[in-house]
């Protein structure tokens, strides 16, 4: 392979130094995780064999143990529905999972849609697509926040039927009709008109997950921020990109703050795909505790720090 | 040197603050945008086709539509693959559940396995006797072709009915086509059916001509102030109006008239007889036939 498009290649680096096993594993355990999922799903409606019924949005599995999604819930609750306690106890279950492993591991380990905006983000990659919109990435909040407005005006769960999420999983157990459309059309959204535009700046669910694991115990850790000789493949592969630079640079671009080596904001969906594509192995998974900063180790960024401050950056 | 970070810094902050306006601006416009579409798309899939049967449980439409979590558990716990789950372009709300009693009517099971599965209360759980269930109403809907109503006696619709004899009944009725025979018309009692579309599964016509609608199509209502004059004069045990007249019947000498027994009586000639003076013969519709009444009276 030519060694200078490989360079150009996020990740490339990494496969060279770990082997591309290495380089890829948390990708490849994350779509093991999609697929399995899915399968444990359909191996009702395909094979007859009943360990987990219903979807993402309820489900029971081994005819016990109730699982249900807290997002629909909450629609529901404003809606100005009574629950059964058995959607609140699957909520219950769900919520506490996504607390402990982090609220966006529902968008990067669980949901189907995941794999067809990455698909799209490859793609868009692949042919050398650009341009992003200026929307914000606090849309999906404003959204979330309308969903809910939506529900308390209306009685009903009215995003529910548009979501792109559970009507993809809904669609691939109970038969899709029409819903392609919308799937498509979030597939057509990432790779032509924005980068990440589904995933990263308007779906409220990764929204509701994302304020859910807002203090998550599972958490991708920069420790070994030093090592960092800004390739900037991390940054190129992640879908979240704002959430690294913090931890990865121990401060913000206009401040002198230093800050742990931790990626604490609840945007990062712990993908682990900069663990992946890092040659020098800065990131790992971690514990979001004893995010002390380590002021020996850091002092070359806060020396960068410094000789940036003397001059005002405009956004 | 020295003003200038200050004004920079003072050009910094209300850039950010300007910059943070439009950005929430601009995506509080998007979701506003977003709820508008989906909202008016709410509005119009609400309306439930009148063929497609909620659950038996199934809360109000409205109430039902802000319970259901769309998971198709109910859909998996039917054992007679009645129930499925709308999908997007259907007619009913998407994701959300109902049956098409034409092509598969429920079986109204004992343990209601449905509603036990539901995880929301969206079947409500209160519900534990099936035949409480009111999925909806059946509906003689097409006396033209209903068999029953020509005379015939096909009485499927009556057959299947798990309520039978409440749900359906077979009245009888004089059949005017031919005269000498009886009508036995399948007639739905709102009080016991519970809506489970067997008998529109059963009908033997080409396209059914008994049907399960929603109840707010299928029924009337009576005006709050209305009462039957009847049933207030049984439950006071008196006429509530003016205290009952005796009936008379100015009839010819030795002939009187039992409103509700045996009708004309002749003093002295047994009722069955039929070779007496009497201008009627013993078959009403003889009578009736012969144009007797008009002869005579272009007689006179």
């Amino acid at each position: 392979m030519n060694q200078t498009h490989a360079a150009r290649h996020p990740g490339a680096e990494a496969i060279a130094d770990k082997g591309w096993l290495a380089a890829n594993k948390w990708l490849l355990a994350r779509r093991g995780s999609q697929l399995s999922i899915l399968l444990l799903f359909m191996l009702g409606p395909w094979f007859g064999i009943w360990l987990i019924k219903g979807n993402l949005s309820s489900s029971l599995i081994l005819e016990t143990v109730p699982l249900t999604d807290p997002y629909i819930l909450l629609q529901s609750l404003f809606a100005g529905h009574t629950l059964e306690s058995t959607a609140i106890i699957g909520a219950l279950i769900v919520s506490a999972f996504y607390i402990l492993l982090g609220g966006r591991v529902y968008c990067s380990w669980v949901c189907p849609v995941n794999i067809i905006t990455d698909t799209a983000q490859w793609l868009r990659d692949h042919f050398k697509i650009t341009g992003a919109s200026s929307l914000s990435r606090n849309t999906r909040y404003w959204i979330l926040a309308a969903t809910l407005i939506l529900a308390l005006v209306t009685g009903g769960i009215g995003w529910e039927l548009v979501n792109p999420v559970s009507m993809l999983h809904r669609g691939l157990i109970f038969g899709m009709g029409l819903a392609w459309f919308i799937i498509f059309a979030v597939f057509l959204l990432d790779l032509l008109v924005s980068r990440r535009a589904w995933c990263s700046h308007l779906c409220p669910v990764g929204a509701f997950y994302s304020l859910l694991g807002t203090h998550s115990l599972i958490r991708i850790r920069a420790d070994a921020r030093d090592q960092c000789d800004d390739c900037m493949d991390c940054f190129k592969v992640c879908p979240e990109q704002q959430v690294i630079r913090p931890a990865l640079k121990g401060h913000l671009k206009d401040s002198t703050e230093i800050i742990g080596p931790v990626i604490t904001s609840s945007n990062c969906t712990n993908c682990g795909r900069c663990i992946d594509v890092c040659a020098k192995d800065v990131f790992h998974f971690g514990l979001r505790s004893n995010n002390t900063v380590n002021h020996t180790t850091n002092s070359k960024n806060i020396n960068k720090q410094h000789n940036h401050s003397s001059g005002v950056e405009v956004l | 040197m020295s003003t200038q970070p200050t004004t920079a810094r003072h050009s910094v902050t209300r850039n950010s603050r300007r910059k943070f306006l439009l950005d929430s601006a601009r995506a509080g416009g998007a979701a506003t945008l977003l709820a508008l579409g989906v909202g008016l798309y709410s509005r119009q899939s609400v309306s439930l086709p009148a063929s497609a049967i909620r659950p038996p449980g199934a809360l109000d439409e409205d109430d039902f539509l802000g319970a259901c979590v769309r998971c198709g558990l109910c859909v998996r716990d039917c054992p007679f693959d009645t129930l499925k789950l709308a999908t997007f372009g259907d007619k009913v709300t998407t994701g959300t559940p109902y049956f098409t009693a034409r092509d598969v009517p429920c079986e109204m099971c004992d343990d209601i396995p449905c509603v036990k599965a539901c995880p929301t209360g969206a079947l409500d759980h209160s519900l534990e006797n099936i035949d409480n269930a009111r999925m909806g109403l059946a509906v003689l809907i097409d006396e033209e072709n209903c068999l029953n109503f020509q005379g015939l006696r096909c009485d499927v619709c009556y057959r299947v009915c798990p309520v039978i004899d409440k749900a359906i009944t077979l009245e009888m009725k004089h059949n005017a086509r031919s005269g000498s025979h009886a009508l036995f018309i399948p007639t739905v009692h709102s009080d016991h059916c519970t809506g489970c579309g067997k008998c529109e599964r059963a009908c033997v016509l080409e396209d059914t001509a008994i049907r399960v609608m929603p109840f707010e199509l299928a029924k009337g209502e009576l005006g709050h102030h209305y009462r039957w004059g009847w049933k207030e004069k049984s439950k006071a045990g008196k006429s509530l109006v003016a205290p009952d007249v005796e009936h008379q019947y100015n009839m010819p000498q030795g002939q009187s008239y039992d409103l509700q027994g045996e009708g004309l009586i002749i003093e002295g000639k047994n009722a069955a007889g039929a070779d007496d003076a009497s201008p009627f013969g013993g078959s009403p519709l003889d009578t009736l036939n012969s144009n007797n009444f008009n002869t005579r009276g272009a007689q006179e």
